[in-house]
């Protein structure tokens, strides 16, 4: 942390992206918001949350910067609790940098850390962890079915569910505590046994939470990976997908070593394409090292794709790495079928034939794939976990409630200790924990984008 | 400067009065304990039993820092019964009917034994005070008594009123003049500081039973248990007669005269404005609330062995003492039953406990501590716990000595005073044992565990307990040194026919007693010096198996917690002039003046920014550590 003994700082950053553009958003935050507008030559202050054009000047020197749309908020009522202002300026990076180097020579603020603004939303209450995550989770969204699930997740229905779920534990834990503080009166015999009859249920409905991995598949996106023998066509088949525009190349670059990456948007979903080296039996180190790569990368992948030709041999003795396969691409069909032999021991999934040459078949594998793409992320309306500490914190959850059921007739007040443990977890998840746990968080594995 | 006749004054002779006194006169202090009538010292005013969930919890802990109730319960006790001993040791609450009578004697003796106390039969007017501190007392007589502390323990007695029905009664309890002039000065105090909110509460008490005209032959009976469990860890053996409860119920037509006269209860008509307890609730209350139940447990607990008079727990009221004749008449065993005396309803002024320190010393007012009901608090227990706290750091104060605390992973006691100092009571407030967030690790049993070692520390456990703890650690050190130390493998169980996961790995006799399936009879067979060991000890050698997993893992939750509680603020920040805080948050937190971070992370409405911000000062303050910071 900066300045240790001090208040929060005044922040300011550059809130759009950087380059010639027609207008940038540049924000404030903090106790001195008031007092920087003013070294920038804003001595009219606009009404809070009404837009007013201003004239921006050099507080050294005095030279005008822009003429800029100034808005302004008052704590609470501002997206991180404090008090805040926007510039919207034009977008030249002149202007941008002119004025950000303007506001870094006031002693008041500070340029923002990455994830500053939503840091101190959260410091402040104005958000749950949950909300944090999903703002973060919007910025990155690159396809359609993530941003519909960011902005789901935005909205609250991961923060409810949770909370649904924490306000059944407390119920049925005060039922038990009820149980154990009252046995002198006259309660309904058995009340805490009888409370925990509903757990059973609750267990299930988190279970089922856990093992639907769809999404966080979403939000990490999916690895799909090409197999086969060398010369079964494999790189021209990611060429032909990567070329498709219904597959839209990002720009994320993809990585060159023994295995190459394209990256690709199918169906609203982030996709990652890999070509391995050919598999088969390895003749020097340097190929052995490759196929080593491509097992790894086979077992890895959400999806897997065999490539077989017919002027090829299938990769027979790797046959644990693609058997695997989701789906079996008869490539070359412009060269005939693939003997039925060859097919043999991978015909279980789903087999479809493919020219590279003439394009038959494209369109269906394009189909193919991006249904199996829907199948492992397509989770509907139902909340779900995105991320890694969500599952983590569930399944303690999951786990101190089975123990608690197994372990109430040994002593009730253990179940209470495990339905205590399981609300905690839940807690963690939107954030709602004691301060010590949530600070840990926030300070130590939490870092989100701006 | 005058000098001091006192090192410590306590007003008050009640259960947080004689604790608070006999501590300080345990840590050696020169203590007066002044009351309106030294022979009403001990006396119970409400229900004669002592202990129960949670409220056992406390006695334990008194006694293991050598305070009185638990001794004093272990020579009145008429009927112990271990409560919960179907659930787990956590949750054991030791209880007992009192005898009204031999209690008081024998807490009147433990109080005329106790060197360094005296005291002093006259009702307190006013505290003095002295360049803004507490340094004695004015009795009625007009007499000053000077003390460098002083330790208030008003009871319901603090502008006590009685109400039965329509009838108003000045009282600090039934035939006992109320502390008026005491109330009026407390209220002025408020004005001048505003640093202390007075409110009223109110509690009530059931009509007194003659037993003689119960007919107990139609009652069911609730016998003591066979082995009474005491309460005191110096008591080897409860002596004293054992003796039965009969339990009967309200029905229908308790209920219907109770419906229809229910505005004639002055709690109904608007008469009394104080909050009650909902954890006792008055008859009217439990018709009003539950109009669908029409019957309701009712104890009979008798008074005393040689004292017919009989306590109806359950029915507390305050309708006109012909209604209460009337509404009592209709339980069965209870037709033609002679009423002694009739219920009542008593209001009481009390402090709003966030204005004092964990010490229970008031902010506003150094040298003086509250402690009891005057503190928001109901029951003995609750009102002899913080009186041995207020007593201890009355004395360690008036020695130059620092504070002792106790923290919410050690005691009850901890959990009780931070959660009054903190957050506050909105109704009388009465120790659960859900309050604690280590209930595992806080159990009756272990209570000495926990905190004798830390009161011979403080200085107020004498030598006898002393060195019977010491004694009895030397044992059980040894014991689970040895349930640590002695392994077997899966095999070598499955030989003596303990059938366990067969991993290979080795377990050792503490971990194999955790399995249910494996008792401690099987173990013996293998390691017969377990035969050797004590009931005691064997009890702590098989709770520290069943709970050793869930410990573990709550460990790290109260190093957590500790390392919070171990941040202390400054106690001469200035809140108000912090940037970057909402108002509303430094108005609170200059008003709560939290000791620890801890602390301030429990007040209602923190935000994470807030702490985060006192988190700074906090460590800033402990890279120098200021003289008032607690060890």
């Amino acid at each position: 942390m900066r300045r240790p003994d001090q208040a929060p700082e005044t922040v300011f950053a550059l809130s759009t992206g950087a380059g010639r553009a027609a207008l940038a958003v540049i924000r404030l935050s903090g106790p001195e918001v008031e007092t920087a507008l003013a070294h920038l030559g804003v001595d009219k202050l606009p009404a809070p949350r009404q837009a007013a054009v201003r004239k921006l000047y050099d507080p050294e020197g005095g030279a005008l910067l822009d003429e800029a749309l100034v808005l302004r908020f008052v704590a609470p009522h501002s997206f991180t609790g404090e008090d805040m202002a926007e510039l919207h300026v034009h977008g030249g990076l002149a202007v941008t940098q002119s004025i950000l180097a303007a506001l870094a020579k006031l002693e008041i603020c500070t340029p923002a850390e990455a994830g500053e603004f939503t840091r101190r939303a959260v410091l402040n209450a104005k958000m749950d962890l949950t909300g944090a995550e999903a703002i973060a989770d919007l910025i990155d969204a690159e396809g359609g079915a993530q941003q519909a699930q960011a902005l789901r997740q935005m909205s609250g229905s991961l923060r409810q569910l949770m909370e649904s779920w924490r306000e059944t534990l407390k119920t049925t834990l005060a039922h038990v505590e009820a149980d154990i503080e009252f046995a002198d009166e006259d309660l309904p015999g058995g009340l805490g046994q009888r409370a925990l009859e509903g757990v059973p249920e609750l267990a299930a409905a988190m279970q089922a939470h856990l093992q639907d991995t769809r999404g966080l598949a979403l939000r990490d996106g999916l690895r799909v990976a090409l197999l086969g023998a060398p010369n079964a066509g494999k790189s021209s088949i990611l060429n032909r997908l990567s070329g498709k525009d219904a597959a839209i190349v990002s720009a994320r670059a993809g990585t060159t070593r023994d295995v190459i990456e394209v990256a690709m948007v199918l169906g609203g979903v982030p996709v990652t394409l890999v070509d391995t080296a050919g598999l088969r039996e390895a003749g020097d180190d340097i190929e052995r090292e490759g196929v080593r790569r491509a097992k790894l990368e086979a077992e890895a992948a959400d999806i897997r794709l065999l490539v077989l030709s017919p002027d090829t041999r299938a990769p027979q003795g790797e046959v644990e790495a693609t058997q695997a396969a989701d789906l079996v691409i008869c490539n070359k069909a412009d060269l005939g079928a693939v003997p039925a032999a060859e097919l043999g021991s991978f015909a279980g999934g789903d087999t479809l034939s493919l020219s590279t040459l003439t394009g038959e078949g494209e369109t269906a594998l394009l189909a193919a794939l991006q249904g199996l793409v829907t199948q492992r992320t397509g989770a509907k309306e139902a909340p779900v976990l995105t991320r890694e500490r969500h599952r983590q914190a569930l399944s303690e959850a999951c786990t101190a409630l089975e123990r608690a059921l197994a372990i109430a007739d040994t002593g009730l007040e253990l179940a209470a200790e495990d339905l205590r443990l399981a609300q905690r977890a839940l807690g963690r998840i939107t954030g709602a924990v004691d301060i010590e746990q949530l600070l840990d968080i926030v300070f130590a594995d939490f870092c989100i984008g701006k | 400067m005058h000098e001091n006749n006192w090192d410590v004054i306590v007003i008050g002779g009640g259960h947080a009065g004689c604790e608070a006194a006999a501590a300080a006169a345990r840590f050696g202090a020169r203590t007066l304990l002044v009351t309106h009538k030294l022979e009403t010292i001990g006396e119970m005013s409400c229900n004669p039993a002592i202990g129960g969930v949670g409220k056992g919890h406390l006695v334990r802990e008194i006694d293991a820092l050598d305070g009185l109730m638990g001794r004093v319960a272990d020579q009145a006790g008429i009927q112990f019964r271990l409560l919960n001993r179907r659930k787990g040791p956590a949750v054991h609450g030791p209880r007992t009917q009192a005898d009204r009578k031999l209690y008081r004697e024998a807490m009147q003796a433990a109080m005329q034994e106790t060197e360094n106390l005296s005291l002093l039969g006259q009702p307190v007017d006013d505290v003095l005070v002295e360049a803004g501190r507490a340094c004695g007392v004015v009795t009625q007589d007009g007499e000053t008594h000077r003390a460098a502390s002083v330790v208030l323990t008003t009871g319901t007695f603090l502008d006590g009123i009685i109400h039965i029905g329509t009838e108003r009664v000045p009282a600090g309890r039934h035939g006992e003049a109320p502390a008026i002039t005491l109330s009026k000065r407390l209220y002025a105090l408020a004005e001048q500081t505003g640093a202390l909110t007075m409110g009223r509460m109110k509690t009530g008490t059931p009509a007194r039973l003659d037993g003689r005209t119960i007919a107990t032959e139609k009652l069911e009976a609730q016998p003591a248990d066979e082995a009474p469990v005491p309460f005191s860890f110096l008591t080897e053996k409860i002596i004293v007669p054992q003796t039965v409860c009969y339990i009967t119920h309200t029905n229908q037509a308790t209920f219907d005269i109770i419906e229809e006269n229910i505005l004639q209860s002055p709690v109904y008509s608007g008469q009394i404005a104080g909050v009650g307890p909902r954890y006792c609730p008055a008859i009217e209350d439990k018709v009003a609330r539950f109009p669908e139940r029409k019957s309701h447990q009712i104890f009979l607990e008798p008074e005393g062995l040689d004292d017919p008079t009989v306590y109806p727990n359950g029915i507390s009221t305050s309708l006109p003492a012909e209604l209460q004749d009337r509404f009592i008449r209709t339980i069965v065993g209870l037709e033609e039953v002679k009423i002694i005396r009739p219920g009542y309803a008593i209001e009481y002024d009390y402090v709003d406990p966030k204005a004092l320190l964990p010490s229970l010393e008031l902010k506003a007012l150094p040298g003086l501590y509250l402690a009891g009901q005057i503190n928001g608090t109901t029951g003995y227990e609750e009102a002899a716990g913080q009186g041995l706290v207020a007593g201890l750091n009355a004395a360690r104060a008036a020695a130059g000595e620092a504070a002792v605390y106790f923290d919410r992973a050690e005691a009850y006691l901890g959990v009780m005073i931070d959660d009054l100092v903190t957050k506050g009571v909105s109704e009388p407030y009465r120790m659960f044992t859900a309050r604690a967030e280590y209930r595992l690790s806080l159990r009756a049993d272990n209570a000495d565990q926990r905190l004798t070692e830390k009161g011979i520390a403080a200085g107020i456990v004498g030598p006898r307990r002393a060195k019977a703890f010491r004694a009895k650690m030397a044992v059980l050190t040894a014991a689970r040194t040895k349930a640590a130390s002695w392994t077997m493998t899966p095999n070598e169980a499955g030989a003596k026919g303990m059938h366990i996961r067969a991993d290979g790995l080795r377990r050792t006799m503490s971990e194999l007693l955790a399995y249910p399936s494996i008792d401690w009879k099987d173990l013996q067979a293998v390691w017969p010096e377990m035969g050797d060991w004590s009931r005691e000890i064997r009890q702590q050698i098989e709770t520290d198996a069943l709970y050793a997993g869930y410990l573990d893992r709550q460990q790290a939750d109260i190093d957590a917690f500790r390392r919070d509680e171990a941040l202390s603020l400054p106690s001469d920040m200035d809140y108000l002039a912090l940037e970057g805080m909402a108002t509303e948050v430094r108005q609170k937190l200059a008003a709560a003046r939290p000791v620890t971070l801890g602390q301030a992370a429990r007040m209602d409405g923190m935000t994470p920014a807030a702490l985060t911000l006192l988190l700074h000062h906090a460590r800033k303050n402990q890279r120098a550590p200021t003289k008032s910071s607690e060890t």
